[in-house]
């Protein structure tokens, strides 16, 4: 039998806002950003991301989609560590092959001193804080100069200073460089931040 | 898509897991050298003992034989023309043990494209005079120059030197075993009676071992016109026309062909020896199977290499996935991996293979009947290292297949959520 954990959502973001997600534990707010990231497929109605409708796309054309208009953050830093830093912030970079190799590398070492990490650069992934992690990761979802950055819980992991870190570099994104944002938090503090909250409640939003 | 990133993402994947790709890669290496080196092994023994028979004995064989006219006086009369005559005791009369028109048919050979050579043979019965005894041998009056190229003459000739029997007139090689009976050597002369009384004087100019003991007590060479010479017979006498064909497995049929066509005898050499062609077969068969298992094995070393690097790798591949690599990529990296360790293994493989064809090659390997062999007989063909090559890469690939798919149909939304 299917359960719906979803129903009737519909609204949109527009270009340069940052908006935060809020809810109780459960009520669908991971969902819903894994429907809106095009990982998760498996929902009625439709997605439009850019204007372009998303129904019906293979999976390859959804993973170009992600790869050119969507970052994302998680709550976890999901770094390979195999490579270092600065090859993890570059590889959504090569693989969408729009610039040179030297090119990309020059763009994550940009996107590395704008969060302030830049010094990190050449250290394998796997010897650095969780707090640079997550700065890492933050980077590695800049690189393609995405439509949109997604995060999920992207400071549940942290400490009230690395947090804080964190939510100063999305400000700076939203504020300096228009990059629209759609953050799920369940830091209050956190939402009051941010430009707009979405309120979810048992699959609806309530609120935005 | 640029490979070069996937080979980049397959390379560190690999070499965050040395250790175990080291292990899968020389199972790879170990089938792949036994595999070369078995099969090398098993050739040679091929090559050896095909060569003790088969590469001696000419492909189409025309002869004639002494035959009993079928025809007799009593058919020709009309009063028992009617009933069944029983003959006894007829003899044959006037029979030629030679080709007839020999010269036109040694002429359309030539011209037939199906035709690798052609050596003309002369069969004669004669008596080695050794003081006051004679014992029976037979001359083979040959062309020395199609013998060697055809039939490897020139391996079994033990001292002196083939082509003498050519440039030193009244020469013979004589088999060993002869030559020690009549306590002949190089330089000597031996006498010979033919059957019609004719005695002749014969220099030896060499001797030759074939492998074969009883062969070498009765056998002794000639040039075909010292041997026409000792018989009194012109220069077309011949009495064997030995064929060897591009394709052996034409003989049969053309042998059928021939017999008809130049009114002789042909025979053809499967029908004498089939047993060998049984054994070379049962010999490679064992060696492929060998290799082909140990591969198999080598295989499921690297199907679990794999399995275990994805189950490891499950978050790099799901944010692999969720940033931007279709499955399509993942699945590349994982074939990439399977396929490097195969090539790495192969390659490996086919030189330690290699190396080991060549300590077989130095192990002594001494036997009377086979003057030419020392060590033990190995086949280098790169037929086999093609094989085997070609059989680690499948083999690879298959069992990189099934991970592969398995990594790359990981939905990242799982992987996301548990954590
Ligand atoms: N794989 C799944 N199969 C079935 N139900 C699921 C699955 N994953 C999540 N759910 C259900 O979907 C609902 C929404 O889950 P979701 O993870 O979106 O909640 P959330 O708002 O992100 O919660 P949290 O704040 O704890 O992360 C929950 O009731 C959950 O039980
Ligand atoms: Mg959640």
């Amino acid at each position: 039998m299917d359960i719906p954990v979803l129903k009737d959502i519909s609204f949109s973001i527009n270009k340069g806002e940052f908006v935060s997600v809020v809810g109780k534990s459960g009520c669908g707010k991971s969902t819903l950003l894994y429907i809106l990231s095009t990982m998760d497929t498996d929902f009625t109605g439709d997605l439009l991301i850019d204007g372009e409708s998303t129904h019906g796309k293979k999976e390859k054309q959804l993973a170009h989609i992600r790869n050119e208009k969507i970052g994302f953050v998680f709550q976890f830093h999901y770094l390979l560590h195999e490579f270092s830093v600065l090859e993890n912030v570059m590889l959504p970079g090569l693989k969408l092959g729009r610039y040179s190799n030297e090119e990309v590398e020059h763009r994550a070492m940009e996107r590395l001193k704008t969060l302030g990490i830049d010094t990190l650069a050449r250290k394998k992934a796997n010897q650095i804080s969780g707090g640079e992690k997550q700065r890492v990761a933050i980077a590695r979802a800049l690189i393609n100069d995405p439509q949109i950055i997604m995060g999920d819980e992207p400071t549940g992991n942290l400490d009230k200073r690395n947090s804080e870190i964190v939510f100063d570099v999305f400000k700076q994104m939203a504020e300096e460089y228009k990059q629209t944002l759609l953050i799920v938090t369940h830091d209050t503090l956190f939402a009051h931040n941010t430009q707009r909250i979405i309120e979810m409640e048992d699959g609806k939003i309530i609120h935005q | 898509m640029k490979y070069s990133l996937i080979i980049k993402i397959a390379v560190a994947l690999l070499l965050a897991r040395w250790k175990q790709t080291t292990v899968a890669a020389v199972g790879v290496t170990f089938s792949i050298t036994m595999f070369i080196a078995l099969l090398g092994f098993m050739n040679g023994l091929n090559d050896l003992l095909d060569g003790l028979i088969l590469n001696r004995t000419p492909h189409i064989r025309l002869f004639t034989e002494v035959n009993i006219r079928q025809e007799q006086p009593i058919h020709h009369q009309e009063e028992f023309k009617s009933g069944h005559n029983f003959i006894h005791s007829i003899k044959p009369t006037n029979s030629r043990q030679a080709i007839y028109n020999s010269k036109p048919i040694l002429s359309t050979l030539a011209e037939d494209e199906r035709v690798l050579g052609v050596a003309p043979k002369i069969n004669a019965q004669v008596f080695f005079t050794l003081g006051t005894i004679d014992i029976t041998g037979v001359i083979n009056g040959i062309d020395p120059t199609a013998e060697a190229t055809l039939f490897h003459f020139n391996d079994y000739v033990i001292e002196g030197k083939a082509e003498a029997l050519q440039t030193v007139s009244n020469s013979i090689i004589l088999g060993k075993e002869l030559a020690r009976k009549a306590l002949a050597e190089v330089g000597d002369i031996v006498q010979v009676i033919t059957p019609q009384g004719e005695r002749f004087s014969l220099k030896v100019v060499g001797l030759f071992q074939s492998g074969i003991q009883e062969y070498d007590k009765t056998q002794s060479y000639a040039s075909i016109k010292t041997t026409q010479k000792i018989l009194g017979k012109d220069s077309n006498y011949l009495t064997d026309i030995q064929i060897k064909l591009i394709d052996i497995n034409l003989a049969p049929a053309m042998a059928i062909e021939y017999a008809q066509r130049f009114g002789t005898l042909a025979e053809d050499i499967q029908t004498g020896n089939s047993q060998f062609e049984t054994g070379s077969f049962v010999r490679s068969l064992i060696s492929y199977a060998v290799g082909v298992t140990l591969l198999i094995v080598a295989g499921f070393g690297i199907y679990n290499i794999l399995n275990m690097m994805i189950y490891e790798k499950m978050d790099s591949i799901a944010i692999l996935k969720a940033t931007g690599f279709a499955g399509t990529d993942v699945n590349r990296i994982f074939i990439f991996i399977a396929l490097s360790i195969g090539i790495t293994g192969g390659l490996l493989g086919l030189l330690l293979g290699f190396l080991v064809s060549l300590g077989i090659d130095q192990i002594p390997f001494r036997t009377a009947s086979l003057p030419t062999v020392k060590t033990y007989p190995v086949n280098y063909s790169l037929f086999f290292y093609a094989i085997g090559f070609t059989f680690s890469l499948i083999t690879t690939y298959l069992a990189g297949l099934l991970p592969a798919n398995k990594a790359s149909g990981i939905d990242p939304v799982i992987i996301i959520r548990g954590k």
